[in-house]
């Protein structure tokens, strides 16, 4: 006759096991949606160059993206320009600079703030709807319905959106150092008695087109990558209406995060 | 009464054939070998409990999931090799009915029935509008209603547009997802009418997934039962109340008693 001993109950892992199971696990998820993410920008791209053309929804998203997010960036962009002039002029006066106010803003506002606000803005605006459009559309079947009817979804519905984002950002960016500019001069020249022609040969002087464009170039890059994570976490939402709250709330953080991180990539590129 | 419509093949051929198909997800198997033949024209059940993997099954057939093993022959094609491109290909010859009907919702219902023919064929308007208009009056929905958003419409009125847009480009293929879950009897018994319908006046094969006995008894030429992912019982209604396999008789006597 056999006798068994009896096996010794699964012992509970310590806190540091548990914490490095905690942040392996992390790391996996933030590797395996940035694989899905880039999976996805690719099939976007191959899917926006085939046929059929769906101008009619690109041009909904480039209403619905970047026309409807102008009175925002606009004001955002106005009052950007205001508050700077403002702390700068008082910063400057210590030492008898202040028509340096003119060029500070205008390249703090072209190089950096203009391009990151857009994108904030965009996203909290156009980026959280798209998210939860997307993730109502697939926990209630629609893009199943899509798939069914031979449509493919990434080119009716991921296209238009990705594409918006990247053309519609850069011109949000445009508009934001317009007004930031003007509110910029507004409180220099009207608020502050720095002289017209000193705020704006100043800024002339200092401001070169490779300024602008870089803000422009780091905006697109900034709308690519917002609509392209707000498209993946809405398009893989699951888990009914908690499922699209939890998708979006990860797609706004995760937005928000990488246009910071992008932000510092692209300036130590520029530098 | 009008004829089938010369697009539906020969009855008896099959249609659908499902062999030996297997399908896990992470490590829970959902299908463990699933065989079925369904032949053209008729109506074919898939019967079972909720968890018994009725939609995965159907969503191998219309290519929405890609089986681990096995194979998923459509009129003669077998679908699981096929990239996208061949998928749009065959995905034509099906309309699919969802659960919760899966209306766009950001179109009206007009729009919603239409879409399927304008991403499809060049037909110009008055010919999309003549055939949604038909398709509508065939599931008995008023002109009233085209302009209705799916937010404003009943389930039951929703189950219809549903048909409606599933067979408004004559498909050889209808599948139904659980089509009279969450509704009345007299709504059900509407929806079972609708199914016969498209099946009598279109010549459609149909496939539906279903836990309704009742239902399942009142359309189906050929009823499958799907028990643990694979099928237990097959065979005319009839023959499935003979069957001997437990778990069909335990499901079948919720409906019809121990007698």
């Amino acid at each position: 006759m056999t006798t068994q001993t009896p096996s010794k109950p699964a012992r509970e892992p310590g806190p540091i096991t548990q914490a490095v199971t905690r942040f392996g696990q992390g790391l996996i998820d933030i590797v395996s949606t940035l694989g899905g993410i880039i999976t996805m920008g690719l099939d976007v791209f191959r899917w926006s160059v085939r046929r059929p053309f769906r101008l009619v929804n690109l041009f909904a998203q480039l209403d619905f993206v970047g026309v409807g997010s102008i009175f925002i960036v606009s004001l955002t962009g106005t009052f950007t320009g205001m508050v700077f002039a403002l702390q700068t002029s008082t910063a400057f006066r210590l030492f008898d600079a202040e028509s340096l106010v003119g060029p500070t803003v205008a390249l703090t506002l072209t190089r950096e703030l203009a391009a990151v606000f857009s994108a904030l803005m965009v996203t909290m605006r156009a980026g959280s709807a798209m998210c939860t459009e997307l993730g109502t559309m697939r926990v209630t079947e629609q893009v199943d319905a899509l798939e069914t009817m031979a449509v493919n979804p990434v080119q009716y519905l991921l296209v238009p959106r990705v594409l918006a984002g990247l053309f519609m950002v850069p011109a949000l960016t445009m508009l934001f150092n317009t007004m930031g500019m003007g509110g910029a001069y507004v409180v220099a020249v009207g608020g502050l008695g720095i002289s017209p022609g000193t705020f704006l040969t100043r800024t002339q002087q200092w401001l070169a087109p490779e300024d602008i464009f870089q803000g422009l170039l780091k905006g697109a890059v900034f709308g690519l990558a917002v609509s392209l994570i707000c498209c993946f976490k809405g398009f893989n939402a699951s888990g009914g209406a908690k499922g699209v709250g939890q998708a979006t709330t990860e797609a706004m953080v995760a937005s928000a995060l990488s246009i910071f991180i992008l932000d510092f990539i692209l300036g130590v590129l520029f530098f | 009464m009008s004829p089938p419509a010369s697009n539906a093949p020969a009855s008896g051929t099959p249609m659908i054939q499902v062999v030996d198909l297997h399908k896990t997800f992470g490590d829970h198997k959902v299908l463990t070998g699933i065989n079925l033949t369904v032949p053209a024209g008729s109506t074919c059940v898939i019967l079972g409990g909720s968890g018994s993997g009725k939609t995965v099954l159907m969503k191998h057939m219309i290519g929405l999931l890609k089986p681990d093993r096995g194979q998923v022959i459509i009129d003669g094609e077998d679908i699981v090799p096929m990239g996208v491109e061949a998928l749009q290909r065959v995905r034509n010859k099906f309309g699919m009915v969802f659960q919760a009907a899966a209306l766009f919702d950001s179109m009206t219902v007009f729009e919603n029935v239409a879409f399927p023919l304008r991403e499809h064929t060049k037909d110009p308007e008055d010919v999309i509008r003549q055939k949604v208009r038909a398709r509508l009056d065939l599931m008995g929905l008023k002109k009233d209603v085209e302009d209705r958003f799916p937010a404003d419409l009943s389930g039951g009125m929703r189950k219809r547009v549903g048909l409606a847009r599933a067979i408004v480009m004559d498909p050889k293929v209808v599948l139904y997802d659980e089509p009279t879950t969450g509704l009345d009897p007299i709504t059900t018994d509407s929806v079972d009418e609708m199914i016969l319908a498209a099946q009598k006046e279109l010549g459609v094969t149909s496939v539906v997934i279903s836990h309704d006995i009742s239902s399942a008894f009142n359309v189906a030429d050929q009823i499958a039962f799907l028990s643990k992912g694979v099928i237990v019982a097959s065979g005319s209604p009839e023959q499935l109340r003979e069957a001997e396999h437990p778990a069909v008789k335990v499901f079948l006597e919720t409906w019809f008693g121990k007698n």
